[in-house]
């Protein structure tokens, strides 16, 4: 699945894009950076509510293909600017981590 | 042995919005060398777990990366206080982080593990009011 048909499925709403043609591999949810850093394999959706500049960092650090903060969380200009020139794709959602990891789960499934 | 490659970064102390840039400025760079992802992975990951080490726990330091034909070597060094128990800090989950960065999302006490595990050798140095040098590997 591509991410813009992940982003189509969820109704996520972009907050920074940039290959959305870019195939997902799988998953991984949390909030603790070096976890993140250690066990979220490349080409993932990251599913957070961190919301501060490390999580760009640690989203291109391990090549995850995208980032959703779930909650409805958004970042502050300053790092939604950061996001922006570097394409990462970010988004942001209503639902829950919990929601958000079920629904990628079956969508990847 | 051909004479490698080199990069030399300054790392910037409790500087939590800067904290990165070297490690994002190393995979540019090995990206522009057109190395393996896999293996620009690896470096990045080890690397930005040293580097965030050096900003949170020691004040800063210096990322020297050194690519040679066969392999990339990372040295981060810096004069801080230095690791009294090496044994214990690279176990999985022991972490001295203050409660800021832990806010952050730091402090999960996987970083030195994750160096380990993303690298085919490591080293520390250290001395207690003295300081660190880590020496990673990775072989081509
Ligand atoms: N450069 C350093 N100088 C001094 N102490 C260090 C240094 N690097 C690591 N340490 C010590 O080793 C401990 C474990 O480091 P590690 O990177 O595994 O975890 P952490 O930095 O606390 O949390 P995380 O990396 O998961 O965000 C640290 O909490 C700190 O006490
Ligand atoms: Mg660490």
């Amino acid at each position: 699945m591509k991410i813009k048909e992940l982003r189509d499925a969820l109704n996520l709403r972009v907050l920074s894009e940039g290959d959305t043609e870019r195939e997902i591999s799988g998953g991984y949810c949390g909030d603790l950076l070096s976890f993140v850093m250690g066990r979220c394999p490349a080409d993932s959706v990251w599913v957070t509510i961190m919301n501060n500049v490390n999580v760009l960092a640690v989203a291109s650090l391990a090549d995850a293909a995208a980032v959703i903060l779930a909650e409805d969380t958004e970042p502050d200009e300053a790092v939604l600017a950061k996001a922006r020139a570097e394409g990462l794709n970010l988004y942001t959602s209503p639902m829950t981590a919990f929601e958000l990891c079920g629904r990628l789960y079956d969508l990847l499934a | 042995m051909s004479e490698p490659v080199r990069f030399h970064f300054d790392v910037a102390g409790e500087n939590f919005v800067s904290a990165g840039e070297a490690s994002a400025a190393v995979k540019k760079l090995l990206r522009q060398l057109g190395m393996d992802p896999a293996v620009i992975r690896r470096v990045s990951i080890a690397m930005y777990e040293g580097e965030i080490n050096m900003v949170i726990h020691a004040n800063g330091g210096t990322a020297d990366i050194l690519v040679y034909a066969d392999r990339i070597v990372i040295v981060l060094e810096d004069h801080g206080p230095g690791i009294p128990n090496v044994g214990l800090a690279m176990q999985e989950g022991y972490s001295t982080a203050a409660e800021n960065v832990r806010a952050l999302g730091f402090g999960a006490g996987m970083g030195l593990p994750n160096m380990k595990r993303y690298t085919d050798s490591m080293d520390i140095e250290t001395a207690v009011g003295v300081g660190t040098k880590i020496t990673m590997e990775v072989r081509l």
